[in-house]
């Protein structure tokens, strides 16, 4: 381990207590656009993606990176346009939803 | 430039983590989906910007057709899909992200293969592992869900040791891979017997419990691409990735409590199997079923003072949110009360069913969660059910032996008359009869929830 992977698994360490603590108050009607929305979120596998494809060169890196640069844009376009459409129905009916919301 | 992107990096990281304390309350939901997306949208800008100088000519087209092709299949099929069909879309999105890890893992461990510095690879080969999982996993959850295969639970005999020698026999290789032998063919072994478990993981599992798996594959996909950013050394896959990983298995915990249900049972119980021994609870077996007819139905409506709506899931597949919401408002005209009891996991997932009726426009103030509204049914004239079984199933409360015994349940069985809108006397999602459906004081409506609705409609304006 040098001191570069320490840092990083810094980060992760972090990153896992943040991640549990900042949705530990989510109503239940707000689960399934939550879910959807945290899955666009790990579509920044994109960014990985573009890493590997950007400098393919044999015929196998370009498949590879190919597919993995589709199949990362599907995620993270088609997670927030649905997370989008999903929420788009809660704005409708804003101001009774608050008040109803409130116990 | 190292400095920019780290920073770039950080900033993208805090909106997405602004972006799901956003998503965590009915206010502001919206606004932290489009944080989320605009912290995506700088850290992949800036990294195709970091990389300019480095593509191949080959590299640019497979970056900017993949990421064409795939930017117009996401936005349409996100954009066209039904909002019944909603938990199988966030299956697929889910696993194809799952896919992408898994071929990141995949390309920097062939780099790797053969060199001396495999050892390097423990990220690669677990964001290969985990990514195929939940690449397989998800598809199999979408059959289910999407009824391209049955969505009651497959088992054989010894099912959950093939899973643990799997499971083993994945271990044992990875490590082989990472100390001895870093060849291409056990790479491809390893890919395969992920793929293989991903499937056998999610189909002994039943339908009703898809939104739970889906969840877990969620965070699974989240620590997958975490993996691949130690493999890239990548701060902002870390901080993303793990972000899902770790919330991603709290909303499942979540998910999982408000179905009642306890994680290990989810993932290891089998639910959903149809009971071999019905027998034990009274009232089921051998009692018959009285079915009324619209016109009866209508007249009981019209004359109620008070009607408990209960939504469920057939309610959504009939597309009769509408017909409903109807029905509702000309009972309302008449001077009846008519209140809408929403289960947690009403539909096919934890607030889908909220989704669904504001879709109609069904007034929110009438929308009422279950521990709101379930001493009411004792007052009720009518509890109305649409298409719903297991949430109102009294087994849950009653018979300690059921597989849905401890779920929370709307209290229907309470009300003075109970109607049941059903297709047909099957049992639920999760495979289970229903005893109420024998109650004396129950009338069954069999047919499409829709156009049972429809003819409700026309025999309260009747009567």
């Amino acid at each position: 381990m040098n001191e570069q992977t320490v840092i990083l698994f810094t980060y992760f360490v972090l990153a896992a207590f943040i991640g549990f603590e900042v949705i530990s108050n989510v109503p239940t009607i707000l689960h399934t656009p939550l879910m959807s929305g945290s899955n666009a979120i790990h579509g920044i596998i994109l960014v990985g993606s573009l890493l590997i494809a950007a400098n393919a060169q044999t015929p196998l890196e370009i498949v590879l990176g190919f597919l993995a640069v589709l199949l990362a844009t599907i995620n993270v376009v088609g997670g927030f346009v649905v997370t989008d459409r999903m929420l788009e129905m809660f704005k409708t009916r804003q101001p009774g939803g608050e008040k109803g919301k409130e116990k | 430039m190292i400095i920019a992107t780290e920073l770039i990096y950080l900033l993208a990281s805090v909106l997405f983590i602004l972006g799901l304390q956003f998503l965590s309350s009915p206010r502001s939901a919206r606004h932290g989906n489009w944080i989320a997306a605009v912290g995506m949208v700088l850290a992949v800008a800036w990294t195709v910007v970091v990389l300019r100088s480095s593509f191949t000519p080959a590299g640019i087209i497979i970056c900017v057709t993949g990421v064409l092709i795939g930017g117009v299949v996401g936005v349409v099929s996100a954009r066209t899909v039904k909002m019944t069909a909603m938990p199988q879309m966030v299956a697929i999105f889910n696993g194809v992200g799952g896919g992408a890890a898994a071929l990141v893992g995949l390309s920097e461990l062939l780099k790797l293969a053969g060199s001396p510095e495999f050892q390097s690879g423990i990220p690669d080969v677990f964001a290969v592992i985990i990514g195929c999982i939940s690449f397989a996993g998800s598809i199999i959850a979408f059959l289910k869900l999407q009824e391209l295969m049955t969505g009651t639970p497959i088992t054989y005999p010894g099912h959950r040791v093939v899973n643990g020698m799997l499971v083993l026999l994945i271990l044992a290789l990875a490590v082989v891979l990472l100390v001895v032998n870093g060849s291409v063919v056990v790479i491809i072994f390893l890919l395969a017997l992920a793929l293989i478990l991903g499937i056998t993981f999610v189909l002994p599992i039943g339908g009703a419990d898809m939104p739970v798996v889906i969840s877990l594959l969620n965070a699974c996909t989240g620590l997958a691409v975490a993996a691949s950013g130690f493999a890239l050394d990548n701060f902002a896959l870390i901080v993303a990735g793990t972000l899902v990983g770790a919330s991603g298995t709290l909303l499942t915990r979540k998910m999982s409590d408000a179905m009642g249900r306890s994680i290990t049972s989810v993932l290891f119980g089998a639910f959903g199997q149809v009971q071999v021994s019905a027998g034990g609870g009274p009232g089921v077996g051998g009692h018959t079923v009285r079915s009324g007819s619209a016109e009866d139905i209508g007249t009981l409506l019209a004359y109620s003072r008070s009607v408990i709506i209960v939504p469920g899931y057939g309610l959504a597949v009939a597309q009769g949110q509408h017909a409903l919401r109807e029905l509702a408002d000309l009972l309302e005209r008449r001077g009846v009360e008519v209140k809408y009891a929403i289960h947690p996991v009403a539909g096919r997932m934890p607030g889908h069913m909220n989704v669904l009726l504001a879709e109609a426009n069904v007034p929110y103030e009438q929308l009422k969660e279950m521990d709101e509204i379930n001493d009411e049914f004792k007052q009720a004239d009518v509890a109305l059910v649409v298409g719903a079984n297991d949430v109102i199933n009294p087994a849950a409360r009653n018979s300690p032996g059921s597989d849905i015994y401890g779920m929370p349940i709307l209290n229907a069985d309470q009300a003075r008359n109970v109607v049941i809108l059903k297709r047909s006397m099957r049992p639920g999602f999760a495979g289970i009869d229903n005893e109420l459906f024998y109650d004396h004081r129950t009338i069954m409506l069999f047919g499409d929830a829709k156009e049972s609705l429809t003819k409700l409609v026309a025999a309260v304006k009747a009567s």
